[in-house]
């Protein structure tokens, strides 16, 4: 069993060793929800566990701790991420161990919840079924009714690279149409799209989740909180959410994986994965380029061809 | 709006050709449109997206960016890398509902003075047919 794996290879780099800490997945303090571990010691390694809501992308903690050796519990899309942060040089060759575990794609809770009426108390795993109790209620539900949007559109569930992998690896299933977000928003009016923006960024309280969850936003000081040059004003004017939304997501050209923790780390429930999958699906159709697919292919924005497109240019 | 409304275009030119052709352009008597203001840039591969963003939603209706033609970079390289962003930030910003058209991008060298006054022409026209920018734009209180 996978959870019982990853405590076993934790215990073994702990205890020789290996790495400082392991940071991977504990219970959460609610149902459906789980929260990033950091054992330290070899005894504690038992609070490790593995579910379908170990929806965080650790790769955020790769620069969090760059002090330490890290042992790193990934996805399929956690490991792109580490890979792309170790093209932009985050981290010294070796400090980084993963744990590589080939995902089963993670269940959306939120969509779990609007399934049922009254608040979920309790939440159980078995096989493709998810049971659910709460007050006055007790359901079963299938599990891939409930998938991430993000990891429906997942190309990659094992990871691309791994120190050690816990299980067998999984079958890749080939889409039905890749980008599938991005290319339903192409099929829109540009007014279509326009609206559809102004109404998602109006809800932005700005608490800027989406940035301290994305393991690429790792900027000592972000352009919204520079005050010189102070390229954004610290309003809720649309312009300003906006101008914020644009500039995030665009700030992710080449390096996003696709991991969707932007979009869930909302609390206003706003759409933001169709955005860099916008970008992604261009960086692949322009550069050929996918983040952490090939390890040593630099940064698409960092380098160029000579016969780059260029037929917009007059 | 108003009946003689002319649009505001910001002009993002590079120091070694697309500004010196914008000279070439005066000291020859070329004719283009005055709705350009230059701002005057090391090199085409300087020009930072947030700098395009932020004229958009200062009320700029429209920006063109101007460097040197592929090869004849001052810097070797900064036209190219310029090229990537600029290819990805038209891309995006058309995508997420602003006109097509508000952000263009040209090759002008130091001894193009006419082509110059085309373009600005060009993208002038281009700007005055999508109208002053209401997407985006900061609205002054």
């Amino acid at each position: 069993m996978i959870e019982q794996k990853i405590r076993e290879i934790a215990k073994d780099l702990l205890s020789k060793k290996t790495v400082d800490l392991v940071i991977g997945f504990g219970e959460g303090t609610l149902p459906l929800r789980v929260t990033p571990r950091f054992i330290r010691s070899p005894e504690k390694v038992d609070r490790l566990i593995w579910n379908s809501f170990c929806e965080n992308n650790l790769a955020t903690y790769v620069h969090k701790f760059s002090r330490f050796k890290l042992g790193l519990v990934v996805k399929g899309c956690d490991a792109r991420s580490v890979i792309a942060l170790s093209l932009e040089k985050r981290f010294q060759p070796g400090q980084i161990f993963m744990i590589g575990v080939p995902c089963q794609r993670m269940v959306d809770r939120r969509k779990v919840s609007r399934a049922v009426k009254g608040d979920i108390l309790q939440a159980r795993e078995e096989g493709d079924l998810l049971y659910v109790k709460g007050d006055g209620f007790e359901v079963s539900l299938k599990r891939n009714d409930f998938l991430y949007s993000s990891c429906q559109a997942c190309t990659h569930r094992n990871p691309t690279r791994a120190d050690v992998m816990v299980g067998d690896p999984v079958e890749e299933l080939p889409l039905k149409e890749p980008y599938h977000e991005a290319k339903e928003f192409e099929k829109m009016s540009p007014e279509e799209r326009w609206k559809f923006f102004e109404k998602e960024t109006s809800r932005c309280i700005r608490c800027y989740a989406c940035r301290e969850a994305c393991p690429m936003c790792y900027c000592s000081e972000c352009f919204v909180d520079s005050s010189n040059p102070k390229w954004i004003e610290k309003s809720f004017s649309p312009s300003d959410l906006q101008f914020y939304h644009i500039v995030r997501a665009y700030h992710q050209t080449g390096r996003c994986s696709g991991c969707g923790a932007c979009e869930r780390a909302c609390p206003m429930e706003i759409r933001l994965g169709y955005l860099t999958q916008k970008l992604n699906q261009d960086v692949k159709e322009l550069f050929k380029f996918e983040t952490g697919i090939g390890s040593e292919a630099p940064p698409p924005l960092s380098t160029f061809e000579i016969a780059d497109k260029q037929d917009f240019i007059k | 709006m108003e009946t003689n409304w002319e649009p505001k275009i910001l002009a993002f030119l590079c120091n070694w050709c697309s500004y010196a052709g914008a000279d070439l352009a005066g000291t020859s008597r070329i004719q283009y449109s005055p709705n350009i203001r230059v701002i005057r840039v090391p090199c085409s591969g300087r020009i930072n997206p947030l700098f395009i963003l932020k004229a958009l939603q200062s009320g700029i209706d429209g920006v063109l960016v101007s460097g040197c033609h592929p090869g004849d970079c001052h810097y070797i390289s900064g036209n190219y890398i310029g090229r990537r962003k600029s290819t990805t930030l038209k891309r995006f910003v058309e995508f997420l509902g602003i006109e097509e058209g508000r952000v263009q991008f040209s090759w002008v060298s130091a001894a193009e003075g006419g082509k110059f006054s085309q373009v600005v022409d060009g993208v002038t026209q281009d700007i005055k047919k999508l109208g002053p920018i209401k997407r985006f734009v900061k609205k002054q209180n």
